[in-house]
């Protein structure tokens, strides 16, 4: 999967805009967001706040995060009105 | 073919950066800085030269300055000294990880302290590892040849890093001496405009200078490696090709009386001519003695350097440099590693030198020579690291 350095452009260049999406930041994270899908209300107030965006928001409003990309930061589950996120060790 | 001037090696350097038409040049103009880039605005502000020239605060923001001017793909020259060369150090490295083909004059001066400004070879030295391209000139006319040749080095697809040309403090930068000057338009057609391959574009915008983690900055520094590799094939093209337009061809050394010598003399800059001069009269003594100048430092031409010692009996490495705690200077150090795999190995010793402008006289040449005639009698080398010439 990681290319040779004849493979790269020189000097650390990245030839095409937008590639951020490949660089997966989600093994950053320590914590991870579990959200309760009862409690939830669609309020939409972590898709608001994650600084990521990790958080999918759907046509009816319903959420889901996008493990990938979530660094466990925690910001969602400080905001969100119902505590209907909770922030759990990974790996548990 | 071209006219004869004289010019002061400063002069030469404001000249034929001149004429390579360079795009940008930007320059912090106090001590140490010399008169290379106040030539050089006064060509922008009478005209003779169509060039942004971008008056900085600090020898760090001029070169930081040259890096974004040259990722926008223009042809950029700078120049600084000693303590310049000093502040700059940080963006020297990110100019040559960037693949920036910035030409910087570097007119050796000693570092402080005390405060000095005369010549070292200092601040070159200070730079061997920092991925640049670094040629040493030993008159005014090589120091107006390499600052040509040095865009063409630089700007090589194959090579595409920064390139120096060094000229020895006051001896070359504040001395008149005659030289040959090409015409403007042989100029030109060495060096056409640059057509950078990347550059900042914002009708193709790609991204300069992002994070490499452990994932990828190895693979970036290997490239870097390449380069220099590249570079050492591209130093001798490009000096062919430049005898081809002046008649001055360029190597990465140069061998004087080397093939037969007893005692080679190993050395970079301006002493390479006083030594020169030695050796002719100790051959008219019979003594077999030789020069072997260095006009590549880096990349370390190492094996050129093998061919024309391979034979000697001693070895004298002539550092314009100190470099406490070494085992020897810097130059020293390099030549000893070259030499290492040889089956028969000539003594070595080095000679520390001329630091803070002091002359390298004819007389500390010979005595140098008559050193390495002593350890050759003897068998070995009786001491390592010598100084020359102080009190």
């Amino acid at each position: 999967m990681l290319k040779g350095w004849k493979e790269i452009p020189i000097g650390g260049m990245i030839l095409e805009p937008g590639n951020s999406v490949n660089f997966k930041t989600g093994d950053w994270r320590a914590m991870k967001p579990v959200i309760d899908k009862n409690k939830c209300i669609k309020c939409l107030m972590c898709w608001t706040f994650c600084p990521e965006p990790a958080i999918i928001r759907h046509e009816d409003n319903s959420v889901d995060i996008n493990y990938d990309f979530c660094k466990g930061c925690g910001i969602c589950a400080k905001v969100c009105p119902r505590k209907a996120i909770t922030m759990v060790p990974e790996g548990e | 073919m071209g006219k004869v001037l004289g010019l002061m090696g400063n002069e030469a350097v404001a000249y034929a950066v001149k004429q390579s038409n360079v795009d940008v040049i930007a320059a912090y103009p106090i001590t140490p800085q010399t008169i290379i880039v106040e030539r050089l605005s006064e060509f922008v502000a009478n005209g003779e030269l169509d060039a942004a020239f971008v008056p900085v605060e600090s020898e760090h923001s001029a070169l930081s300055c040259c890096v974004g001017a040259s990722l926008a793909g223009a042809r950029v020259f700078t120049a600084s000294a000693s303590q310049g060369i000093a502040l700059m150090f940080e963006i020297t490295f990110i100019a040559s990880s960037m693949r920036c083909p910035i030409v910087m004059a570097i007119v050796n001066r000693a570092f402080s302290a005390p405060i000095n400004i005369h010549c070292s070879h200092d601040d070159t030295v200070a730079l061997r590892d920092a991925s640049w391209v670094h040629l040493i000139s030993e008159s005014v006319q090589e120091a107006y040849d390499n600052a040509i040749q040095a865009f063409k080095i630089a700007e090589d697809s194959r090579v595409l890093l920064p390139t120096s040309i060094s000229l020895d403090g006051f001896i070359l930068s504040h001395c008149l001496e005659r030289i040959e000057v090409l015409d403007n338009k042989v100029v030109s057609d060495f060096l056409p405009p640059r057509k950078a391959e990347y550059k900042l574009d914002p009708e193709k915008p790609i991204t300069f200078g992002p994070l490499a983690l452990q994932d990828y900055y190895f693979e970036f520094k290997r490239q870097q490696e390449e380069a220099m590799r590249n570079a050492l094939s591209v130093v001798k093209e490009v000096g062919k090709k430049y005898g081809e337009i002046s008649g001055r061809t360029y190597g990465t050394v140069k061998k004087f009386m080397t093939d037969d010598a007893d005692v080679v003399l190993v050395c970079m800059g301006t002493v390479a001519g006083t030594a020169r001069v030695v050796a002719r009269s100790l051959r008219k003594e019979g003594k077999k003695v030789g020069v072997l100048s260095i006009r590549l430092f880096r990349p370390f031409p190492a094996q050129d350097v093998v061919e024309a010692l391979r034979n000697a009996k001693a070895v004298a490495v002539i550092d314009r440099s100190s470099a406490p705690g070494c085992i020897g200077g810097p130059l020293f150090e390099d030549i000893c590693t070259a030499l290492y795999d040889l089956p028969e190995k000539p003594l070595t010793y080095n000679i520390i030198a001329g630091l803070g402008g002091r002359d390298i006289t004819p007389e500390h040449i010979k005595q140098i020579y008559n050193t390495g005639y002593k350890y050759i009698k003897e068998g070995k080398v009786l001491e390592k690291v010598l100084w020359v010439g102080v009190r």
